[in-house]
């Protein structure tokens, strides 16, 4: 292999890059990335960033003096992926130019989804890039009324950090329980209890319809009639993969590019990892995109090996997923699966104390963990996940 | 300075003990029967090295996954980008006791920050 492109210069990205290098891949590799700033850590965006604790500069997620001996095209989109002839392909960029490489890594991760009809309204915001960031900590430093709509991670995280800063803020939910798709509803429930514990309002069970106000947002209209006055809004409703820039390039594209248990795509010297991919899970039997650090950290690794060796390496298991999240000064953590557990049972902690350490489990196995200020605890359970 | 930490017997292989000390230490009992000492706080953020996962001679920081050497203190990946401080490990008459080392530890930003601005 003498090119390698990756394409998405993030968390997935870098991590491939250092991985190719790890496993002596000596040719030419090329990191095209559409934001003009080198890689950066974005978990702190909605809480230590946010907050102010933390500056740019910590934000870094290459160490000093680090050299991967890349070419770094910045600031630069790839527009098409053509896969003719394979292995790998051709990136196409938005500046004109093109890369031709053996070897391709896509690693374009996720974007926010928007509410129709929000943009151009001031005092709306999305939350995934250092430049988003920056607005909406301005905006934060002002005061003033916040709502979240959505109450899953990041909305939690946006108003845990907002309403340490002083805001007023008010937390909106379309479905009757947050959290309930990745925790289960009893668990959901408990961890977004964390609001209501710290005078955040938090409305569950309703939809969005829209924004009110003219230049400026002022309000939530939801779809019962009522409306929330805001002067700042922040949209947590999820994030899909990047991929449309992959049409027609031959790849299955279905909630993110489709790749086997290691990373590899239908296409030979093609290879996909982060948010972006969607990767076979032997444990549930199912193709899944995880949208969580640790994995666009670990998994490359994997991927560049397959690369390289063209899936002579018989791909291991990942192990579990597993995320965490900081809100109100608790500290969430994660393992596991839940939606094929048939019992949640706390083995420590209480409810009300908000330090709970829960287990999940199948046919009595353990399938998930949830930790809320347990780390050694959680640690151990995590250990115990087949 | 030589701190008693515990009993060899009272920490069975596999095991950690942090020592409440400012900053904290952490003596951790390898598989193998290695005994080592490091600074407890992962240089990224402020979580306890002891609560984190232990192989080999590596111990696996609890939030985001860095991994720290026992022996050297070097760190494989980030986001944790310092190595922690190693100290010397002596058992006298059955007792665990750290040398602690004389170097300046590396305290992850926050954690220092909040000691510079006096006690929280
Ligand atoms: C605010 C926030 C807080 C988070 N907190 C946590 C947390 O507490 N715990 C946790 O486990 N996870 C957390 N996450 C998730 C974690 O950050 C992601 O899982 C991780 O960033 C995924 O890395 P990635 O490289 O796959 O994708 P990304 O980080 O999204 O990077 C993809 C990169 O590709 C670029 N790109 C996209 N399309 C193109 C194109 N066509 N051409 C060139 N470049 C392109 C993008 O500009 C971007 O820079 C958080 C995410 C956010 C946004
Ligand atoms: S706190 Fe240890 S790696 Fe982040």
């Amino acid at each position: 292999m003498r090119t390698v492109a990756v394409v998405g210069a993030s968390l997935a990205g870098l991590s491939a890059a250092r991985a190719l290098r790890g496993q002596g891949y000596d040719g030419r590799l090329v990191v095209i990335g559409e934001e003009a700033h080198r890689p950066y850590d974005r978990p702190p965006l909605s809480k230590e960033f946010l907050s102010g604790t933390l500056g740019e500069a910590e934000l870094a997620l290459e160490t000093d003096g680090e050299d991967l001996r890349a070419e770094w095209l910045l600031g630069v989109r790839a527009t098409h992926l053509d896969t003719t002839p394979l292995p790998g392909g051709t990136v196409h960029l938005s500046d004109g130019r093109s890369v031709r490489a053996d070897g391709v890594v896509i690693a374009t991760g996720a974007a926010p989804r928007t509410l129709p009809g929000s943009t151009g309204l001031a005092g709306v915001h999305t939350l995934r890039t250092l430049d988003d960031a920056r607005a909406l900590r301005d905006e934060l430093a002002l005061g003033g009324r916040l709502v979240v709509i959505g109450g899953g991670f990041i909305g939690a995280e946006v108003a845990a950090t907002a309403s340490g800063l002083g805001l007023d803020v008010t937390v909106v939910e379309a479905a009757p329980t947050p959290l309930a798709g990745p925790l289960g509803e009893t668990m959901g429930a408990l961890v977004s209890a964390l609001h209501t514990d710290h005078g955040v309002r938090l409305w569950c069970g309703v939809g969005v319809k829209g924004l009110g106000g003219e230049a400026r947002v002022d309000a939530v209209l939801l779809e019962d009639g009522r409306s929330v006055p805001a002067d700042i809004v922040v949209v947590g409703v999820g994030a899909g993969p990047c991929v449309e820039w992959l049409e027609g390039s031959g790849l299955r594209l279905d909630d993110g590019v489709v790749c086997g248990a290691d990373g590899r795509t239908d296409l030979a010297g093609v290879v996909a990892v982060g948010d972006c991919a969607a990767w076979w899970d032997p444990r549930t039997g199912a193709h899944r995109r995880v949208e969580h650090w640790t994995g666009a950290r670990e998994r490359p690794a994997a991927a560049v090996a397959a690369l390289l060796t063209g899936g002579a390496v018989a791909p291991g298991v990942p192990r579990a997923p597993y995320f965490w999240s900081d809100q109100y000064g608790v500290r969430v953590q994660f393992a596991g699966h839940a939606a094929g557990a048939d019992s949640v049972t706390v083995e420590a902690g209480t409810p009300e104390g908000r330090d709970v350490l829960a287990v999940y489990r199948s046919a009595g196995r353990p399938v998930a963990v949830l930790g809320m200020n347990q780390p050694r605890l959680f640690t151990r359970w995590r250990k115990q996940l087949a | 300075m030589m701190i008693p930490a515990c009993r060899l017997a009272d920490l069975p292989r596999g095991e950690a003990l942090r020592l409440d000390i400012d900053p904290p230490v952490s003596v951790f009992h390898t598989d193998d029967g290695e005994l080592y000492a490091i600074d407890d706080t992962c240089t990224h953020q402020d979580a306890s090295l002891a609560d984190g996962w232990l192989e080999g001679c590596e111990v696996e920081c609890p939030l985001h996954a860095s991994k720290f050497d026992l022996r050297t203190g070097a760190v494989d990946a980030p986001p944790a980008k310092h190595p922690v401080r190693t100290h010397e490990v002596v058992v006298a008459d059955g007792v665990i006791h750290v040398r602690l080392s004389a170097e300046a530890p590396r305290l992850p930003p926050c954690v220092a920050s909040r000691l510079a601005g006096g006690p929280a």
